[in-house]
């Protein structure tokens, strides 16, 4: 019995770990890639998982919905919405260099969470959004659980396979050189805005897309499980921890904290009953030691980042 | 192509760093830009390339206003420019440095790079044999494969000028392109100016404060103090200038050689 548990809890673990995974290969597009400062993970995520929540839910008298879509349809709309708000607050934003690109994009998310959380009518504000259908239903539990692991999994392995092409295609290779020096690569006749907001559009999308992901998983969302702290930050210390520019490295980081991250609230069980209170406290400190100590003495990550293989072999 | 500046001026705050200034660069022609610090050159240079917009006056190139164009549009008309500090890109290597440079990358769209993935191979294998030889020509060949963040100040200004040599531009800005290469170097680098200017026929315009390759190499040479054009002509000529030996403080234009 047991067994049976922690077999049904790993399962629980990898795939939420794998959907940050998700979103922190998102983030390294932005950053890695090219080195847009997006604090505002939380909002397009978010964006991602209401969008597939209300388009997939059967009608409800609390919010905006009754589409009872497939699956499919509202990862799609998701991505694609996710997509669309980037590419506005990127029209006015990409400019803005990284520590203003932080701060626009801190409001960004606020705002998309606050209208999450006051459009009633959209969204059944802070009681969220119940009954979002999960996949594979027809498999039995521990069936389902494990089907939607394998999907998740594979999701990761689509993506992996979209963003590190892109990083090793001249496109990525425009996106470094922007990171490094803009104006040169202005003076090389590449219209910098337009890869900044590329970058940009398509990090927010495969953040939106994980949200979908997201919400089909848990099956209940609300503003609160976009709290910037365990959306926006954790994805940082992911990427910061795995290797930002590196895609298996952000894979990697998300995973490793994830895991840390879950342990900790096991640890938090055996304090002295006085300070079980400050249990949620104490699990993000250690994970903001965490970062400290990689910033420290490997502020590279663990899989730091490389040259990508070039695209044609030279000859001799 | 000709390069043309009519009556631009801009101003920092309450510098003014280019005032009504005016200048012509022949096709062909290999143009230095001297004056002392502070004289405008660099602003002028970023004005021409289009880094900083005149608060008036205009920029001609071969005729064609392109005083409201960006940067990128200017490569595309044949325009390129280099920088005073090279603007390398450090996290990359030096072949790769060279690799941005060319246009019409098919694999520049993301669409191309994910599902056309042959289109970008065919593009990549010209642009790496182009880079190949530019290499050589610069005896980078050895450091192609270096971070380009790990390269000598001196090697630096050699990889900035080898994406002069990849792009397709055949007009092209330099900022003091000799400074920090050594003396074995700068040679070769301006025989490398020279053909190409004299043989096929390209266009520079130097900013350079090391008279003796403004000497070997510039002709006419423009001088500029306090923003506009002091005077203009050959070399020899205008280091008599009493004018300009003044601007430069009795100092340093080989005036111990003048009469």
């Amino acid at each position: 019995m047991e067994l049976v548990g922690l077999a049904s809890f790993l399962v629980f673990f990898l795939t939420l770990a794998g959907i940050y995974a998700l979103v922190t290969l998102g983030l390294n597009v932005q950053w890695g890639f090219s080195g847009q400062f997006n604090i505002g993970i939380a909002g397009f995520w978010a964006i991602g998982a209401y969008t597939a929540a209300i388009l997939d839910t059967p009608a409800s008298p609390f919010h905006l919905g009754g589409f009872a879509m497939p699956f499919w349809v509202g990862a799609l709309a998701a991505t694609l919405l996710a997509a669309a708000v980037a590419f506005l607050v990127g029209v006015i934003c990409v400019d803005l260099r990284t520590d203003y690109l932080a701060i626009a994009t801190i409001g960004i998310g606020e705002i998309i969470r606050l209208v999450l959380k006051n459009e009633e009518w959209l969204t059944n504000g802070v009681r969220g959004i119940a009954g979002i259908p999960r996949l594979f239903e027809a498999l039995g539990r521990s069936g389902q659980a494990l089907a939607f692991l394998g999907f998740v999994l594979l999701a990761i392995l689509l993506v992996y396979a979209l963003v590190e092409r892109a990083a090793r295609s001249p496109w990525g290779r425009v996106q470094r050189a922007i990171r490094d020096e803009e104006l040169a690569v202005a003076a090389c006749g590449r219209d910098v805005r337009r890869f900044r907001l590329e970058s940009f559009v398509l990090g927010s999308a495969i953040m939106g897309f994980a949200g979908a992901v997201h919400a089909h998983f848990v099956g209940f969302i609300s503003p609160e499980a976009f709290d910037p702290l365990f959306t926006t930050f954790l994805v940082w210390v992911m990427l910061v921890v795995g290797g930002s520019g590196n895609n298996r490295g952000a894979i990697l980081g998300a995973f490793l904290v994830w895991a840390i991250w879950s342990l900790a609230q096991f640890a938090t069980a055996y304090l002295p009953l006085a300070w079980a209170g400050r249990a949620g406290a104490l699990r993000v400190l250690l994970v903001g030691v965490l970062l400290q100590l990689v910033l420290l003495w490997r502020p590279q990550g663990l899989l730091p980042e490389r040259p990508p293989p070039p695209v044609v072999r030279r000859d001799a | 192509m000709r390069i043309e500046v009519r009556n631009v001026s801009k101003a920092f705050g309450g510098i003014r760093a280019v005032r009504d200034c005016s200048l012509t660069v022949e096709p062909g022609t290999i143009t230095g830009l001297i004056g002392p610090n502070g004289a405008g050159k660099s602003t002028l240079f970023d004005i021409i390339a289009g880094f900083t917009r005149p608060d008036s006056g205009r920029v001609l190139l071969d005729g064609r206003d392109i005083t409201p164009l960006p940067p990128h549009r200017r490569f595309h008309l044949g325009l390129y420019r280099t920088f005073q500090i090279p603007r390398i890109f450090a996290r990359m290597t030096v072949e790769e440095n060279l690799l941005v440079v060319p246009p019409h990358q098919p694999g520049e769209n993301l669409l191309v790079s994910w599902f056309l993935w042959p289109r970008v191979v065919r593009r990549e294998r010209e642009i790496v044999r182009r880079a190949g030889e530019v290499l050589e020509r610069l005896g980078l060949w050895r450091l192609r494969d270096a971070l380009a963040g790990e390269l000598s100040g001196g090697q630096k200004k050699l990889l900035e000028f080898g994406r002069v040599l990849m792009s397709p531009c055949r007009t092209v800005l330099l900022d003091e392109p000799g400074a920090g290469v050594n003396r074995t170097l700068m040679a070769r680098l301006a025989g490398l100016i020279a053909e190409l200017a004299h043989e096929e026929g390209w266009t520079f315009c130097i900013v350079e404060h090391d008279m003796d390759l403004v000497a070997r190499l510039c002709d006419p040479v423009i001088v500029m103090a306090e923003g506009t054009v002091l005077t203009q002509g050959r070399f020899d000529d205008i280091r008599r200038d009493r004018q300009v030996i003044e601007a430069y403080l009795g100092g340093t234009l080989g005036a111990e050689a003048a009469p």
